[in-house]
């Protein structure tokens, strides 16, 4: 029974994924959501990650702060993470206190109250959240470079939201919205750990079979228009630092080309770490490094695919040399893009990236936290095989694959192109 | 069943059977840790090099030249290092502090002989290159402008100039940009040939790998290191006592949010009364979702999204502050809260109920930061900073029940005096 995975969908159209493993006296517990910010509309952004804040607000059986105080007196950790598709609900105890969190965890996907006042007090921490984010130049950058890449499909806005919606959406705005895509057909529930797997599913199915399934949640789609030329974006904000962000139009993280994009990730600016937990690696092997850091153009580089529902970005983002300008830089990233959309790789490249992904999995396996990640993650833009096949994948790549994808995908009027242009320490645009 | 898990949840926290430390003769301790579920090892460790050596004109020099150590060595240059790294997926890097460098890695176990092979060529053979250390220094200097634009960063460093005046915990690691301007590669390879050796040198390694086999591989790299100029590490001086609470205020134009830094100096982590105190920070600021600052500034009022405390006691006494990130507007708001805060928490014992919270939190979450070999790691490095015993985390629990309420209020009363608070802000300027 260790490490085998059991996938049970209830009657209910709950879906249940179990991966018992008795590694540490832990067991990791995670709610997923087929909800994100992609699924607001215009007037209510934010909706997603601000329900998210109310589900920690209370029921009428387990008030507010109820829940962080007996995960933490249990000596759990717990969060939330709201995404552009998916929100998310962890809790890691140790394997003997997990009831508890069982119990809290289907309570709120029916009955937390959303009380007008909580929801005023957690209005202002969230425009508080924002206001902290927008502190950060690299937010700032990513936000208007996000909103040039998406004119039609909802990924349009940052999942913290728009600060007027923030400021004028209502209670029953929120609670609709946690009404209609909280039931039990449009979420996935996983657990790793040091459990038993079939007392864990009797307990899984007391618990839930008595919440009747809803309508199915509508899914957005308006699917984005072909990009046909480059954008370009500046914005200007104190500091004596320019940073340059290139997102490329990139496939869903189910595309048949996701794996080969990976690779040519990794040779440009290194092994991503899809991991939560887990730490990556330094990146000063990879081209780009040694295209703009070795050559004192940049001093740092760094590139990342997300996986996503529906196609998203590739992004690349480059710190400035203090002596250069961004239009120096560009030139020369341009110039490293180019060759990669002429010249095949080498085998031996291709080889490494497998090896480098191979030891980001083995440090992310450490983590039962991280395996209940994985569980639920990989089911909410494909599904778990994507998961347990991703290192054969990536092995399967062939060097005239990454030729292709760079063909395809990294083309500059596909991208959009965002500059950060600091303005000085004294200066004031904000 | 119930004993049976309880067997369990003991034989995941490290104790002497099965950590292994070893004192190589030229004074090197290596602590390793098996954990037959790993694929993978971390290494972990730190050595005696920090800023505190640092002159003030070359405040920055102890952090340079820990970061430069990997930028070429007499064996290999830049690229040939990090591609012996990063062609098999592995890691390491070196990060300077106020009393010592510390430095991590991470590589499949298969990979371990390869990664010591290079921490130890590191360590004793980095040459400096002139055009890696000018690429190294333009990467300090833009990590320093983007400090001096960030709120939270700010603060805290103005935070330490107030509570710590003429004290070296008062200057920050990574120095200013015209004391990082004057060092030359020379000053680098200097301190590096003084400062850098065996002594004080201490070496984790946990993951899966036989622990018995470890000391035998260090040694076989770093055995035959000697430094016979390794100075002592500098006395630090008492910490000045302030006469009246300090506030200061520094504008950020174009931000949106102010961070506040306010306290005191705390303990150190080997002062009896340190598990008190962190018991009492826990209460104060940080359990369930922050404690009492968090229930009063976040949930409450409303006025932040981070708003906790944080105890820092190391090898000295580091401070024991409240952090939170506000808007402008709420700047005094805020302080005003949270002061009302410290002054409850000074005069009044916590209640029985906070302090059974925190005490079952504390033994409740060792297996949890025990999980993964690089959290196994840092524990067993702080076994060894601090001379806590290798059965220190099998004590833990008896340790933190013993805490009691007075010793929380006495340790409190004894650190954050209300009256002689420091505060630092760091936002936009009002007018905005």
């Amino acid at each position: 029974m260790e490490n085998a995975l059991t996938k049970v969908q209830l009657p209910n159209g709950l879906q249940v994924m179990l991966k018992e493993m008795h590694t540490a006296p832990l067991i990791s517990q995670w709610m997923w959501y087929r909800v994100g910010s992609r699924d607001e509309a215009t007037g209510i952004t934010g909706a997603s990650h601000w329900v998210e804040h109310m589900q920690f607000k209370g029921t009428p059986t387990y008030p507010a702060g109820m829940l962080d105080k007996a995960i933490s007196r249990d000596g759990g950790i717990w969060n939330a993470l709201t995404y552009l598709d998916w929100t998310t609900y962890l809790t890691t105890v140790p394997a003997d206190k997990i009831n508890l969190a069982m119990q809290l965890e289907a309570d709120r996907m029916v009955n937390s109250t959303f009380e007008p006042d909580e929801v005023a007090s957690e209005r202002t921490v969230i425009v508080s959240e924002r206001q902290g984010n927008e502190n950060s130049p690299l937010f700032r950058l990513d936000e208007e470079v996000q909103s040039a890449a998406f004119r039609v499909h909802p990924y349009h806005h940052e999942v913290i939201g728009d600060m007027a919606d923030l400021e004028s959406m209502q209670r029953d705005d929120l609670y609709n919205h946690y009404r209609r895509y909280y039931v039990p057909n449009n979420a996935v529930l996983t657990m790793a750990g040091d459990f038993e797997t079939q007392t864990m599913l009797k307990r899984i199915r007391k618990l839930y079979e008595g919440i009747p399934a809803g309508e199915q949640p509508p899914r957005q789609t308006r699917p984005e228009p072909e990009q046909s030329g480059e954008r370009r974006i500046t914005v200007e904000g104190p500091g004596e630092t320019i940073f340059v962000k290139a997102a490329y139009q990139a496939p869903q993280g189910g595309h048949p080309d996701f794996s080969a994009l990976t690779v040519l990730d990794s040779l440009l600016t290194g092994p991503s770490n899809l991991n939560l937990f887990g730490g990556g690696i330094s990146n000063n092997t990879s081209r780009l490094y040694q295209a703009l850091v070795e050559r004192e153009l940049a001093v740092s580089v760094n590139g990342g695919l997300q996986a996503t529902v529906d196609p998203f970005l590739y992004g690349i983002t480059i710190t400035v040399h203090p002596d250069r300008s961004a239009e120096e830089l560009i030139a020369a990233l341009d110039d490293e893009i180019d060759k990669a959309l002429q010249a095949v790789p080498q085998k031996d490249d291709l080889a490494r990236a497998v090896k480098q992904a191979k030891a980001l999995f083995a440090y992310g396996s450490e983590s039962i936290t991280n395996q209940a990640f994985w569980l639920g993650f990989a089911e909410m833009f494909d599904n778990y095989e994507w998961f347990t096949s991703y290192l054969d994948k990536l092995a399967a790549v062939t060097p005239d694959d990454v030729l292709q994808v760079a063909q395809t995908y990294l083309r500059p009027q596909k991208r959009v192109l965002g500059i950060y242009q600091a303005t000085g320490n004294g200066a004031s645009n904000g | 069943m119930a004993k049976a898990l309880k067997e369990r949840h003991l034989g995941s926290i490290p104790g002497p059977d099965d950590v292994t430390r070893t004192e190589l003769p030229n004074g090197i301790v290596v602590l390793a840790r098996g954990n037959r579920h790993s694929a993978s090892i971390t290494l972990s460790g730190y050595l005696p090099a920090g800023s505190l050596f640092d002159p003030d004109e070359q405040l920055g020099l102890a952090d340079f030249t820990a970061s430069a150590l990997m930028r070429g060595t007499s064996r290999r240059d830049f690229n040939a290092l990090f591609d012996a790294l990063e062609s098999i997926g592995a890691s390491l890097g070196f990060s300077g502090g106020t009393h010592s460098v510390g430095f991590s890695g991470k590589a499949l176990a298969e990979d371990l002989d390869s990664l010591l092979e290079l921490l130890a060529e590191v360590l004793r053979q980095p040459v400096f290159p002139k055009d890696q250390t000018e690429r190294l220094r333009a990467q300090l200097l833009t990590s320093l402008a983007l400090r001096a634009q960030d709120t939270g960063q700010m603060a805290a460093l103005k935070f330490d100039q107030l509570v710590y005046p003429g004290h070296p915990y008062s200057r920050p690691d990574d120095g200013y940009p015209e004391t990082v301007l004057s060092i030359t590669r020379g000053h680098l390879a200097e301190f590096h040939r003084k400062h850098y050796g065996p002594r004080g040198l201490t070496l984790a390694i946990v993951g899966g790998v036989e622990p018995g086999e470890v000391a035998d591989k260090v040694q076989a790299v770093l055995g035959d290191w000697a430094n016979p100029e390794q100075p002592e590490p500098p006395e630090l001086p008492d910490t000045p006592t302030l006469g009246t609470p300090l506030t200061e205020r520094t504008e950020l134009p174009g931000k949106f949010q102010s961070d506040i830094v306010m306290g005191a100096a705390g303990p150190r982590r080997r002062s009896p009364d340190y598990l008190a105190a962190a018991v009492g920070n826990n209460i104060l600021g940080r359990f369930g979702l922050y404690g009492r600052i968090g229930d009063v500034v976040r949930e409450q009022a409303g006025l932040a999204y981070y708003a906790y405390s944080s105890l820092n006691g190391g090898t000295g006494p580091g401070p024991w502050t409240v952090l939170a990130g506000v808007n402008p507007a709420n700047e005094q708001r805020a302080v005003d809260l949270i002061d009302d805060e410290i002054r409850r928490f000074v005069s009044e014992p916590v209640s029985e109920e906070e302090l059974r919270d925190s005490q079952t939190n504390f033994i409740g979450r060792l297996p949890l930061s025990l999980e993964s070999n690089a959290g196994v790691a840092g524990a067993l490095l702080n076994l060894e900073r601090f001379e806590l015993g290798l059965d220190y985390y099998r004590r833990y629990p008896a340790l933190v029940e013993a805490v009691t309420r007075e010793q929380i209020m006495e340790a409190a009363a004894k650190y954050l005096d209300p009256d002689r608070l420091a505060v630092a802000i760091a936002g936009p300027p009002p007018a905005e």
